[in-house]
């Protein structure tokens, strides 16, 4: 011991680094299942996508379900509120999208821009906002006072971002399935 | 401060006892002959009252848990079952939600205590920060609480709340998944809400052990901010004089205490929150309990979500490093004419912040044509002067400040005779 140089690493210092090392990845390792198991857990995303029926929506109404414990709008929309939502300067928008990119493509192939599946949950703190309210005829958030237009874009207010269209697809012509 | 030990052991027992575990002797050093300045105000007696505030939280939170059932199916109807069937439930449940606020009211005049007199000042910032960091815990114990009764305002609540923390760049939606356990607020965010809930005043009580840890290595402050000279002119005993005097003070907290409990027991509560929570439906407008309404106020004034966030975080975290902040050398307002007025004007500023927290953001004050002055322009002057006066008034009042001259010893601040003696001399 005595003969060793404080500059040169000797075995010793070596072992202590690498008992050391092996100690904290050990650590981590133990750490990790007490985070991970706060995350959702296997029933959670059991639920993770269900089935709708849409065929008894008549035309300017809207339903509500919830998928996810979260509400979803699902909008039969009006031949004024698609033309409405597509009269809009995209590019005057806080978050541009144009209203083709907010509509999903049924099962002939055609967009089916009479149905508007969006996430009813505000983009600013996660309130519900309220249908068919607001000076954009879309959604009003009596939260913050965040209005969206009827393609579900964020139009004036707090919010970010447009209201998320979660991912579905159509089963038949009056089902979609959402997740 | 602590000075010498001047416990002497009374019988066999005691003796025996101080050579294994000298606990007697800590307890009497700390609560019994512990030197206390002569000058102390009743602005001294919080510690004290918010030590019981703690005790009966922690108390009547177990006896609470014993009959709570966290899940969303049953926990708005197991706090209704503590009203109605458990023996004494209306009391201790009303006992606790109203202990949570007395709890606010009490640190908060603690807190401008230590602002007024100076207290965070050398060689007191560890203190002070410890105590930033217990009304940090008390925040979050606050707001795991109030979502447990499963009411409107708590499901509403928890959302907003868990919500902010998808503002934070890049890991935001990860981390707001986490801490909910699923998509939205649910039933596992209840459950792990129920369980800090437990948790946190417990990691409160062992902060408060480190609180009253470095106040007495350094010392209680005093309203005159001079440090003691001689401890036989400048201190007194805690027992009976501290004793006595935070008995006394702690008995007037209790009436108020009291009034609320039994004659307005739901007055500083939101009856909205006595509707259960319905993830499809928010009520027309959602506003925290009443101690977090100025953090509140900030948050809604920046137009930014994630601006929002950080002033809101900020205007906490401000607090630790005000100790270096703060340049004058003079420790209590007394004697800081300049000092002691922007004092006022902060604190009706906080007070302000809080009104504009529990109003609609868009709710006019003054009227101009069609539009006028509304809440939000009000948080925005508000949370201005509320950052300034630490980033700017602190710094800059020490230096152009010409403080009153300071009394020569803490007897001399209090003592008429010695007083005169000085002033003839």
């Amino acid at each position: 011991m005595a003969e060793t140089h404080a500059d040169e690493p000797t075995r010793r210092d070596f072992l202590y680094v690498a008992t050391g090392s092996l100690a904290a990845v050990g650590a981590a390792a133990a750490i990790w299942p007490l985070i991970d198991q706060m995350n959702p857990d296997a029933s959670v995303l059991a639920l993770a996508s269900a089935e709708f029926d849409i065929g008894a929506i008549p035309v300017g109404q809207e339903i509500t379900v919830k998928w996810r414990g979260k509400p979803i709008f699902i909008r039969h929309r009006s031949e004024e509120e698609i033309a409405e939502a597509e009269s809009v300067d995209v590019s005057s928008l806080p978050d541009p999208q144009p209203d083709d990119a907010r509509v999903i493509a049924g099962p002939g192939g055609e967009l089916e821009k009479q149905w508007l599946v969006v996430v009813g949950i505000c983009t600013h703190l996660g309130c519900v906002p309220l249908s068919y309210r607001g000076e954009y005829d879309g959604y009003f958030c009596p939260c913050h006072g965040s209005v969206y237009d009827t393609s579900g874009r964020i139009r004036k207010g707090p919010a970010p971002l447009n209201l998320e269209v979660p991912p579905y697809e159509f089963v038949s012509d009056t089902r979609i399935k959402i997740g | 401060m602590s000075g010498e030990s001047t416990y002497t052991p009374g019988n066999g027992f005691s003796r025996w006892l101080d050579d294994r575990l000298p606990v007697m002797r800590l307890v009497n050093d700390s609560f019994v002959d512990y030197p206390t300045p002569r000058n102390l105000n009743y602005w001294w007696t919080f510690g004290g009252i918010l030590t019981f505030c703690l005790a009966v939280q922690i108390v009547t939170g177990i006896v609470l848990a014993m009959h709570y059932i966290p899940t969303t199916e049953l926990a708005f109807a197991s706090v209704e079952h503590i009203m109605r069937d458990v023996n004494y439930g209306w009391l201790l449940r009303y006992v606790h939600a109203n202990g949570a606020s007395m709890f606010f009211i009490a640190v908060y005049i603690h807190m401008f205590r230590g602002l007024y007199y100076g207290s965070y000042k050398a060689p007191r910032e560890v203190l002070w920060i410890l105590g930033v960091l217990i009304y940090l815990l008390m925040m979050a114990t606050a707001f795991f609480g109030y979502v447990l009764p499963w009411g409107q305002m708590s499901f509403w609540g928890a959302t907003v709340i868990t919500n902010l923390f998808g503002a934070i760049p890049f890991v935001g939606e990860a981390l707001r998944t986490w801490l909910w356990g699923g998509f939205a607020v649910g039933d596992p965010t209840l459950n792990r809400f129920f369980s800090l809930h437990y948790l946190f005043p417990f990691l409160i009580a062992g902060v408060v052990i480190l609180h009253v840890w470095a106040l007495h290595v350094s010392g209680q402050g005093n309203p005159a901010g001079i440090e003691v000279k001689d401890p036989k002119k400048d201190t007194v005993p805690f027992t009976p004089y501290a004793t006595i005097k935070d008995a006394f003070g702690l008995v007037i907290f209790a009436i108020l205490f009291a009034y609320f409990v039994f004659y307005n027991p739901n007055g500083l509560g939101e009856p909205d929150n006595y509707i259960e929570a319905n993830p499809l439906s928010t009520p027309a407008h959602i506003v925290p309990e009443w101690y977090l309404l100025p953090f509140y106020a900030i948050l809604r004034a920046v137009p930014d979500k994630l601006g929002g966030v950080v002033l809101m975080f900020g205007a906490i975290a401000i607090l630790f490093v005000l100790p270096w902040l703060d340049t004058s050398k003079v420790r209590s307002a007394r004697f800081r004419p300049l000092y002691k007025q922007f004092f006022w004007i902060f604190a009706a500023a906080c007070i302000g912040l809080g009104y504009c927290g529990g109003q609609q953001p868009d709710k006019i004050l003054i009227h101009v044509g069609d539009g006028g002055f509304d809440v939000t322009d009000l948080s925005r002057i508000l949370t201005v002067y509320y950052f300034a006066h630490f980033l700017i008034l602190f710094p800059v009042l020490g230096l152009i400040e010409k403080p009153k001259p300071l009394p020569e010893s803490i007897a001399a601040s209090v003592l008429p005779g010695t007083r005169q003696e000085k002033a003839t001399s």
